[in-house]
């Protein structure tokens, strides 16, 4: 099980608890602002788009070519952006904070 | 080949070139085939801009049939978003649970009375019928205006052939400026009464910014919608597995219907008049021309996509511009996916099999390309389950 913090970009800070799927569709699951996830999770929509904290970068990973490719035609990119579609939840993530772009 | 199987026709300029051309009445279009020129493209709107002359980045174009800018569509920002943050909660309405419940209803009648026939003619007899009687739920009008659009064919601006046909485009014109004028008399709930209340930059719409919002709905929708459904029924009738393995595994259906998007690319193209000279994949665009932002080719980039021109169910990373990207993208999406969705669910839920008897290929011709978007006509024996 992983806890991980969603912090909306009004500021609202929202722990939320998962064990499998993505970190997107808990988002969605649980109605985070900012977070929609059009496109299921398949990296298509760009519309689940994180900023990781910078001293969590270790439990996300980096991001793969075509995530990055997307991410960087978006306004709010920063080096430590992500698609949370892409996020797998698992016990590495727990703990993780996450900033929501939009 | 399959009856079902939508060959890449651009692949060969892709990989050599990266764009394609075509002249489209005079007015040409240098196409960028490569997805990542593509999405450029698409999120470039200061150089590719969408809020050109009414109707000229439609290809084929409709400046010649129509005046009315369709909204927000052919509105680039900072406007745009204005009209955008009005539209988009309405247009997401099909995420409601009573929407579905809707909406599933609609489609399990279709699917039951086609399960009664012999065989049906897909386009006319399903897919035009389920695109339009699921509109009602999207504009929030009465179920029997269905009826009206059911009977002016599948293309709202197009009739026999491909051309352009101004005198079918008054049809829809008129209609949607006698029922604006019937929302002011007599306002109600339903897209045209919501959008006559509402405000942009503190003003109140227009009505005829009201009908470029409704032409859009009408005509984005139309076609695409028709193409998806039916290339849909054409493939699963083909891949008994695929059907079978949808029924048995719900959990892939998700993925299944963004690779069935992919693939098909319900809309071909969408163009961009540049507002300076600039660059398709380093082949010169002058100022004042048009581009074509290609997402039917861009589907099939085989340096973004393992095997782009197979179908993959389980395709996990799909960045797909079948809705478009950016700014501009298809303030529809909602609603068309949500359509595969419940196709999906009845389809599995009810139908066994489908035996397809009959196709005639709908081929575009765009310049060298010729490009399979769908079926003129496709007879389909439905298998009750």
């Amino acid at each position: 099980m992983a806890k991980i913090t969603f912090i909306t970009s009004d500021k609202e800070s929202i722990t939320l608890e998962g064990t499998s799927g993505s970190v997107m569709q808990l988002a969605v699951d649980n109605g985070i602002s900012g977070i929609d996830g059009d496109c299921g999770g398949v990296c298509s929509c760009a519309t689940c788009h994180v900023h990781v904290a910078p001293e969590h970068v270790s439990k996300t990973g980096e991001a793969s070519e075509i995530e990055t490719d997307m991410l960087e035609l978006d306004e709010n990119v920063s080096e430590y952006s992500r698609l949370c579609c892409q996020l797998e939840i698992s016990e590495e993530l727990d703990g993780v904070v996450l900033h929501v772009a939009q | 080949m399959k009856k079902s199987t939508l060959p890449d026709p651009f692949e060969k300029a892709r990989q050599e070139k990266g764009y394609g051309e075509m002249d489209d009445q005079n007015d040409p279009v240098t196409m960028a085939l490569r997805l990542k020129d593509v999405r450029k493209g698409a999120h470039n709107w200061k150089t590719l801009q969408s809020g050109a002359e009414p109707g000229r980045i439609v290809i084929p174009s409709e400046v010649n049939i129509r005046d009315t800018r369709q909204i927000p569509f052919e509105v680039d920002p900072p406007e745009h978003k204005s009209f955008r943050d009005i539209l988009d909660p309405w247009f997401k309405r099909p995420l409601d649970e009573a929407y579905q419940a809707k909406l599933t209803v609609q489609i399990s009648d279709l699917v039951d009375e086609i399960l009664t026939k012999d065989s049906v003619e897909v386009i006319e007899q399903f897919s035009l019928v389920l695109q339009s009687r699921a509109l009602t739920l999207l504009l929030n009008t009465p179920f029997n205006e269905a009826e009206t659009w059911i009977s002016w064919g599948t293309h709202v601006f197009r009739s026999e052939g491909e051309s352009l046909d101004g005198d079918k485009a008054n049809i829809l014109y008129d209609y949607i400026d006698n029922r604006i004028d019937q929302a002011i008399e007599n306002p109600g709930e339903d897209l045209y009464s919501v959008l006559l209340n509402s405000e942009v930059n503190g003003k109140k719409l227009t009505k005829e910014e009201v009908k470029g919002v409704m032409i859009l709905t009408f005509a984005g929708g139309r076609d695409t919608v028709i193409n998806a459904v039916s290339n849909t029924i054409a493939y699963l009738a083909e891949h008994q597995n695929s059907f079978d393995r949808l029924r048995e595994e719900p959990e892939i259906r998700n993925r299944a219907i963004e690779e069935l998007i992919r693939y098909f690319s319900p809309l071909t193209q969408m163009g961009r008049v540049a507002t300076q000279d600039t660059a398709v994949c380093e082949h010169a665009v002058k100022a004042n021309t048009r581009v074509g932002l290609c997402w039917a080719s861009a589907n099939r980039d085989e340096t973004v996509f393992e095997n782009p021109n197979e179908v993959d169910l389980d395709r996990k990373i799909n960045p797909h511009l079948s809705f478009g990207f950016g700014t501009h993208n298809c303030l529809g999406a909602t609603h068309a996916r949500t359509i595969m969705k419940i196709l999906l669910q009845v389809l599995t839920d009810k139908v066994a099999s489908m035996e397809l008897l009959d196709a005639k290929d709908n081929i575009e011709e765009l310049g060298a390309f010729k490009r399979k978007v769908g079926f003129h006509s496709l007879q389909v024996k439905f298998h009750k389950k």
